[in-house]
């Protein structure tokens, strides 16, 4: 199978073919932006330090570590995802306020953020949770760091990744959502296995 | 020994078993790991297994936290009366944190309540938690670590049922959860599920039961028939690695219980990640260690 590789800048067109549960890879620039990012552009009203039209961000809180010589210079010891839905809550006005295209987390998002992939042809991709020395290693180079205020896992690391991922995609330009669709599956043989157990648990009495 | 001498023994060693674990699992879980991967056929979860198999490698290899969320530190310590820092630990514990932090080193994860700063070592208020048990006529100290990371802290939840809704009741409100916020939170996953006669003792029970190695079981056959059943449906469910469907959803399902008040029936869950990383250490008056957790391990 080839392998899909997408480089930032990312067109409409890059998107449009790919669908939930194919792999990707990512090149070019990722930043990361998570809960307080994302609080400071749509609640705040805060402009963002980094112009991310085109681009794709990571739903992460990275160990760095400052590089001793070189002054505000850093290098990335772990960096995996965190928990995407946390960010559901603003993800749909996130997405038409910057232009980005791909967003990177772990697990699913909910039918807002869905809802603005649609409209404005972005993708939410997941990144296997837990493996971050993995994803450590597909960073070439933090080129920069915004807002550390915010402390380290909150603020803004720009950096460029080579071939980043396995990547599935999880929400595509169509609006289909990956793990809703799990869910739904789950769901229904939840009622059942939760309905068998129930039989044999009459302990009051 | 001095004191000074032992104290600072005793700090080096917290600290370097600190960062330990944040970089390898424990057998246990190392074990299930490689267990639940063999079950699975299809190329999604294969693409995950392979993915984690090849992070805690790497992790290894390379010297560094396998995942980036090294947690806030919670260290449940059972200490014996005649342990002789019995007075110091938790100053003790402090310090090793900060240095670890530096060491690891590890994300920094204290944030202050209200001021909503990170205090950039990973000590704060109350932060290293420290749950405490006191051992008589004993002499060592054992002590869990454990490291609570976002994701796997997310869908931990506590509810006081009221009895008549019975244990039917609590099977309800585990399976809602874990197949709502569950999945998003790194399965497979291990179930820690506290039942007790109120809303605190529940929720502690229930990190507790995340503690326990797997293979254990409750010492109530009632219990342990529940753990069983449980393990046994969400599994069924089939939510997979990464939440993303596959054959076994958890590692394991642990519950703990304390009596409970006639009028209450509580229901705590936690739940630990794939990458759960807790472990065990013994120190005895002598500064000697043993990592229970990881067999022969030496840091």
């Amino acid at each position: 199978m080839k392998k899909t590789i997408l480089t930032t800048p990312i067109k409409d067109a890059d998107l449009i073919s790919l669908n939930i549960g194919d792999v990707i890879y990512l090149s070019g620039y990722l930043i990361t932006a998570r809960d307080d990012v994302h609080q400071r552009l749509i609640k705040q009203h805060k402009e963002l330090p980094v112009d991310l039209n085109g681009l794709a961000i990571f739903h992460a809180g990275p160990i760095m570590q400052e590089i001793p010589e070189e002054n505000g210079k850093y290098r990335v010891i772990s960096i995996g995802p965190t928990t995407s839905m946390r960010m559901e809550k603003y993800e749909k006005d996130f997405i038409p306020r910057t232009g980005v295209k791909i967003i990177v987390g772990k697990g699913g998002m909910g039918v807002h953020t869905a809802q603005a992939c649609k409209e404005h042809k972005a993708i939410h991709t997941v990144f296997p949770g837990g493996c971050a020395v993995l994803a450590a290693n597909c960073v070439e180079e933090v080129e920069r760091v915004e807002w550390l205020d915010l402390g380290m896992p909150e603020a803004m690391w720009v950096m460029r990744v080579k071939e980043f991922g396995p990547l599935i995609v999880s929400i595509d330009t169509k609006g289909n959502n990956l793990f809703e669709n799990n869910k739904k599956q789950f769901n229904i043989r939840k009622d059942i296995v939760v309905e068998e157990i129930c039989r044999h648990v009459d302990y009051l009495g | 020994m001095s004191t000074d001498d032992m104290r600072e023994k005793f700090i080096d060693i917290m600290a370097r078993f600190t960062v330990y674990s944040g970089k390898y699992l424990p057998d246990d879980i190392y074990a299930r790991l490689e267990e639940l991967r063999e079950a699975e056929d299809s190329d999604m979860a294969k693409i995950i297994y392979d993915a984690m198999f090849d992070n805690i490698k790497m992790a290894g290899d390379l010297d560094r936290p396998c995942c980036q969320d090294t947690g806030v530190i919670q260290y449940f310590v059972q200490v014996g009366t005649g342990f002789p820092l019995i007075n110091e630990i938790e100053h003790c514990l402090q310090e090793a944190v900060k240095r670890a932090t530096v060491m690891g080193p590890l994300r920094h994860n204290a944030v202050e309540i209200f001021d909503e700063k990170n205090t950039g070592n990973n000590v704060g208020t109350r932060i290293p938690w420290i749950d405490w048990e006191v051992v008589p006529y004993n002499n060592d100290v054992k002590i869990y670590l454990y490291m609570a990371g976002g994701g796997c802290s997310l869908p931990g939840t506590a509810k006081v049922l009221m009895p008549l809704e019975g244990y039917e009741g609590i099977v309800k409100f585990v399976f809602d959860q874990v197949t709502s916020y569950g999945i998003n939170a790194c399965p497979p996953l291990l179930i820690g599920i506290g039942i007790a006669g109120s809303v605190e003792v529940a929720a502690k029970l229930s990190k507790k039961a995340l503690l326990r190695p797997l293979g254990t079981h409750n010492p109530n056959p009632r219990g342990a028939e529940l753990e069983a059943r449980i393990e046994k449906g969400l599994n069924e469910i089939k939510i997979g690695p990464g939440g993303l469907s596959g054959e076994f959803s958890v590692m394991g399902v642990h519950i703990e219980q304390a009596a409970r008040h006639p009028a209450t029936l509580a229901v705590g869950l936690s739940t630990g990640c794939w990458a759960h990383r807790r472990a065990l250490i013994k120190i005895d008056p002598a500064m000697e260690y043993e990592i229970i957790s990881h067999k022969g391990a030496r840091i």
